[in-house]
């Protein structure tokens, strides 16, 4: 088995009494596709944030691409192949959308190429991003200006823009109809296929269950499920504890 | 190109004002052409951070005011070579000392930068308005200490004699406006490469979503920094030749509430996003103070800055430049061919989303 991408050994936070996580282990591998569920306040996006450097781990390590970075900065582990999109759309406001994709590529790409991109290579790569997304067309607007997909979209394709060995994706579908969540779904599949990991941060089962190939349940900061989708959504403790049948 | 035309059209205008004033023949055009310039470096500078980072700076007075007293240490040292160096350095202190005021305006960015870079640094996690208080608070402390240090006069003040006149140009106070008309062009040249580099885009994402540029890879702590050591540096630079051009410097007159207000309302009424605003901001606002000023009376000053703030916070939250922006935007971005406003709004780095 390769070694994994991203290793989580024993990680725990607080929040003073609070225990938001509490001794999780995870291990994804490169290329995988992973749901991670858990109901409200089960610590998902608590560690997100760990992972990503936006919060700092009390205890455990992250081990990201066979390197410790723990008390690493958020952008640093971005520079390094880890990026994520967040539960609420953050745009640049001031920003237009080709602009929000040319941060990533202004900031990061030297640290994966070795040199800063020419300015005709970040705008190509702008327009490659915007297609990939659908939002070619609104390349000048501001964010908003777009629909609540079409800002989920620029999310995802700004992350793509730091050329992201990992994107972790937190819910990128809230809030959508259902054939918008389909078309998140291919579309993050798409990425997959360009050799990107996924973790998949989602409420919505049957966007997880039509993405994941493997499937990670937390639940009060535990982790209490981890294996193939259909085996997990019929483990007991993940039938009591979330999916409440 | 566009860079060429700036500073051609940059040096230009000031050439002409330069000539004009010259040519009329009236000193009071130097003394205040020399206050708005003086504003326009101010302002420019405030807006590096308060523009285009979003970090509100109430304590310009400060980095002003260590400019101004590092001007007036330098002056009071070489009046007293034989009292404050060893005698083997005074051969040496005779040949530096005194500066002249380019020099001056150099330490004084100098002395003004690494304040604020060590501002930068105590307040790195504090946004907000808890930044703005703590920058407020800085000026409290600096106005203390200089108060109580009496090598520069403490709260007497400081008297600087300065020559009446100077090679070429003859009039002191001719040399001094040319000088921060030098010093305005560099700000406003500063504040546009800023802009239009990767560093301008870190700042607006600063602006914009901090945790977001976080994610993006944006060094955001490292960018405050760069952005609080180039502010406060251009402040300490615009006030390093005020006590030549003031003749007494006192705390109360360094520290002034007008140089905090009006670096802040300026480009609040001309525009935070573009090098523009603060330029439109204090020629305006620089302009009507000084007519105030000689027709009514400077006490009324603060009162009309504090009248246009309030008036463009309600009509116009987006400064003049705001106000004339999507009117200069149309067709910019349709692919078309460049229109005239198209090519104005492009010349003021009106990107599509500059607020």
């Amino acid at each position: 088995m390769a070694e994994p991408l991203l290793q989580v050994e024993d990680l725990g936070k607080r929040f003073g009494g609070f225990v938001a996580l509490d001794g999780i282990n995870l291990s994804v591998q490169p290329g995988e596709r992973v749901g991670l569920i858990g109901p409200n306040g089960s610590g998902k996006s608590t560690l997100v944030n760990c992972m990503c450097g936006t919060l700092q781990n009390e205890s455990g390590t992250v081990r990201f691409d066979g390197h410790i970075v723990d008390g690493l900065a958020a952008n640093k582990r971005t520079h390094r192949g880890m990026a994520r999109s967040f539960q609420l759309p953050r745009p640049f406001v001031t920003l237009s959308v080709a602009e929000n994709l040319r941060i990533p590529l202004l900031y990061t790409a030297h640290s994966r190429s070795g040199r800063h991109l020419t300015h005709d290579e970040i705008e190509s790569r702008c327009h490659e991003l915007a297609g990939l997304v659908g939002l070619a067309a609104k390349a000048n607007k501001l964010p908003r200006d777009l629909t609540q997909v079409e800002m989920r979209k620029l999310e995802l394709a700004r992350a793509m823009a730091a050329d992201p060995k990992l994107l972790i994706a937190d819910e990128a579908m809230a809030g959508l109809s259902q054939s918008e969540v389909t078309e998140i779904v291919d579309l993050l599949i798409k990425m997959n296929e360009r050799g990107v990991t996924i973790i998949l941060i989602e409420h919505i089962m049957r966007a997880v269950m039509s993405f994941s190939q493997r499937l990670v349940v937390l639940v009060s900061g535990k982790k209490i499920a981890d294996g193939p989708p259909q085996e997990v959504v019929s483990h007991p403790e993940v039938i009591g504890a979330y999916l409440g049948q | 190109m566009r860079s060429l035309y700036f500073y051609i059209s940059s040096i230009l205008v000031g050439a002409l004002f330069f000539a004009f004033a010259r040519w009329l023949g009236n000193d009071y055009l130097f003394f205040a052409g020399y206050t708005v310039l003086q504003f326009i470096v101010l302002a420019t500078a405030w807006n590096i951070l308060g523009g285009y980072c979003g970090y509100v700076n109430f304590g310009s007075a400060a980095f002003f005011a260590v400019g101004a007293y590092s001007s007036v240490a330098m002056h009071k040292l070489a009046a007293g070579i034989d009292r404050y160096f060893p005698e083997s350095l005074v051969g040496l202190a005779k040949m530096i000392l005194p500066l002249n005021v380019p020099t001056l305006i150099i330490l004084g960015g100098i002395m003004s930068g690494l304040i604020g870079l060590g501002t930068g640094y105590l307040t790195l996690r504090l946004r907000g308005a808890f930044f703005a208080i703590a920058t407020l608070a800085l000026a409290v402390v600096l106005q203390t200490l200089i108060v109580n240090w009496d090598f520069v006069g403490g709260s007497r003040g400081a008297y600087i004699i300065r020559p009446n006149e100077v090679p070429i140009l003859g009039s002191y106070i001719q040399y001094l406006f040319l000088v921060m008309l030098v010093l305005s062009v560099v700000a406003l040249a500063t504040a546009r490469i800023i802009e239009q580099s990767r560093l301008g885009y870190g700042f607006a994402t600063i602006r914009d979503d901090e945790l977001a540029a976080e994610a993006c890879g944006v060094p955001t702590l490292r960018l405050k920094l760069i952005a609080t050591t180039i502010s406060g540096a251009l402040m300490g630079m615009a006030g390093a030749p005020f006590p030549y051009y003031i003749g007494y410097l006192e705390p109360s007159s360094a520290f002034g509430l007008a140089y905090a207000v009006n670096s802040i309302a300026m480009p609040m009424i001309g525009g935070t996003t573009s090098w523009v605003g603060p330029l439109v901001g204090a020629l305006l606002l620089g302009i009507i103070q000084q007519v105030a000023t000689v027709t009514i009376s400077s006490a009324v000053n603060l009162l009309i800055v504090g009248l246009l703030l309030v008036g463009f916070v309600i009509v116009a939250p987006k400064g003049i430049i705001g106000l004339v922006q999507d009117f200069m935007r149309e067709r910019v971005s349709d692919g078309g061919r460049p229109t005239w406003r198209s090519r104005l709004a492009i010349f003021a780095n009106m990107r599509p989303g500059a607020r």
